[in-house]
């Protein structure tokens, strides 16, 4: 039983991590896109491509783990002006943000 | 008199349509950067109207422009190395080069023959003939082991220097062009962590820089620059019990607001404006505000600040009476308020508003709103008057 509990929590996170950023509205989407050129962009580069902060662009990033830039941007780089976002970021807003960073819209 | 329609045709032929239209000055002009589509509103703001607009600017992300000092001309700085001299008359692109790989700003000298721009990609800064665009000479930010560390808070100061700091490296540099061919440079070392942007006063004597990786600004006395630099306002960047805010956007030193013997500027960190005396560099106040401010600005007749914010309370101005000390009036333009810009007497302050894609533009004395323009994006607004102001 205990097992079969845990199976279904399992299939549980697993199925509203995938559904994370479906369930995301268009509104949301289109807020989080803006987000990520104008206000990244602001120290990232409007096309991501570097500023004072380094290029964030999918090639930048193809090295990097999905857990890193994770932790990147909700907890920020002490010692660098990159700040935690997760008092302004849900989970799956940062993991759109990611997919977004590593998918094929991204210069 | 056919020989005299011909004779006109022809007239009307050679004068550039825009010049018969409309033969003007410039000192009412100014130039909206709009962000997203690299393109720049032509403006002016005795009736603050539109006159036209100017693409194929490239990417003008954190955009800057000076002004030619007959002010017909406007150097545009953006994001991707690009520098464009724009004729403000005509409307159109005079010349345009790739100058590096990634550039955050720029200045003009003080004999109006020379524009430098600072830059990220190679690291170090450029020197430009301001007639052709063609380049003088080259400044690597070079700090060891060729190692080169991205430049910002780049200015003009008297004497035909420029004055700027290195971000990796912790330094300032002055360089002094008067052998436009062979800069001099006089290097300070060990300035401070991160310096993050300067600016200089309007009298072109202090030139100071916001750090970022310590406590405190770092001050050169132009007027004595053998004395070296000085670290001031040690407390500048400590929030309460020592515990920042996270910073979600950086503070602007450009628009320091320097009224009479007094200093406002952008708390980091902090929903904070800071009061310094410009005597002696030492702290005398603290306004709160709204949110993390990012530009500090004074209004020409310095009775008043403008004050704008950082994510997630940019969509609020607020207004500090320089009297009082305290904020007097809070405006909600609506989200992405970017940069303010007063008319050179103060009448009126230009505000753009990014995601809304439009400009407010409010009367200074009474707070109310004058009129809306609409612009694509717009951030950074710049008024002619500039080019004849040390520093910018």
């Amino acid at each position: 039983m205990q097992h079969i509990g845990q199976a279904m929590l399992l299939t549980l996170l697993l199925s509203s991590f995938t559904a994370a950023w479906a369930e995301l509205s268009s509104q949301e989407v289109a807020t989080l896109r803006h987000l990520l050129y104008q206000d990244c962009g602001s120290c990232h580069g409007l096309h991501l491509t570097g500023g004072l902060g380094p290029a964030i662009t999918r090639t930048a990033l193809q090295s990097k783990p999905t857990d890193y830039l994770f932790t990147v941007i909700a907890k920020g780089i002490p010692g660098t002006p990159m700040p935690p976002w997760e008092s302004q970021l849900s989970k799956e807003e940062i993991q759109w943000l990611i997919t977004e960073l590593k998918g094929p819209h991204t210069p | 008199m056919k020989h005299l329609s011909i004779l006109l045709i022809l007239t009307c032929l050679w004068v550039p349509a825009t010049v018969m239209a409309s033969l003007r000055g410039t000192g009412d002009l100014g130039v909206v950067i709009e962000r997203a589509s690299g393109s720049i509103l032509i403006v002016e703001h005795s009736q603050h109207t539109v006159l036209g607009r100017v693409s194929g600017l490239g990417d003008l992300s954190h955009a800057s422009v000076v002004f030619s000092r007959d002010a017909r001309y406007a150097f545009i700085f953006g994001r991707d190395g690009g520098l464009s001299k724009v004729d403000l008359l005509e409307h159109r692109i005079v010349k345009r080069v790739i100058q590096s790989g990634n550039s955050i700003g720029g200045a003009i000298s003080q004999d109006g023959r020379f524009i430098a721009v600072s830059n990220y990609t190679p690291g170090g800064v450029r020197i430009f003939n301001a007639d052709t665009l063609s380049k003088v000479a080259d400044i690597p930010a070079d700090y060891g082991q060729k190692t080169y560390s991205k430049v910002i808070g780049l200015v003009d100061a008297p004497n035909n220097r420029f004055v700027f700091s290195l971000y990796d490296a912790g330094e300032i540099w002055i360089a002094d062009v008067t052998d436009s061919q062979n800069p001099q440079l006089t290097k300070y070392k060990d300035v401070g962590r991160q310096p993050y942007d300067g600016l200089i006063s309007a009298n072109g004597r202090h030139y100071l820089a916001g750090l970022f990786g310590e406590d405190g600004l770092a001050h050169l006395d132009l007027w004595h620059p053998d004395r070296g630099v000085k670290k001031i306002l040690p407390g500048y960047g400590k929030g309460q019990n020592d515990q920042k805010l996270p910073v979600y956007k950086m503070p602007h030193l450009e628009g320091w607001a320097i009224a009479g013997s007094q200093a406002f500027f952008p708390a980091i960190g902090k929903h904070q404006v800071l009061v310094a005396n410009t005597e002696n560099w030492q702290q005398i106040g603290t306004i709160p505000v709204i949110g993390q401010p990012v530009f500090v600005m004074a209004e020409p007749t310095q009775r008043q600040v403008w004050v704008n914010f950082a994510l997630p309370n940019n969509q609020w101005v607020q207004v500090i009476d320089v009297e009082s000390q305290k904020p007097v009036k809070t405006l909600e333009p609506g989200k992405g308020v970017l940069h303010m810009e007063f008319t050179p007497r103060g009448k009126a302050v230009w505000i753009s508003v990014r995601d809304e894609n439009r400009i407010d533009v409010y009367d200074t004395q009474t707070m109310q709103l004058i009129i809306q323009i609409p612009a694509e994006a717009p951030s950074g607004i710049f008024f002619t008057n500039r080019a004849h102001r040390i520093g910018l």
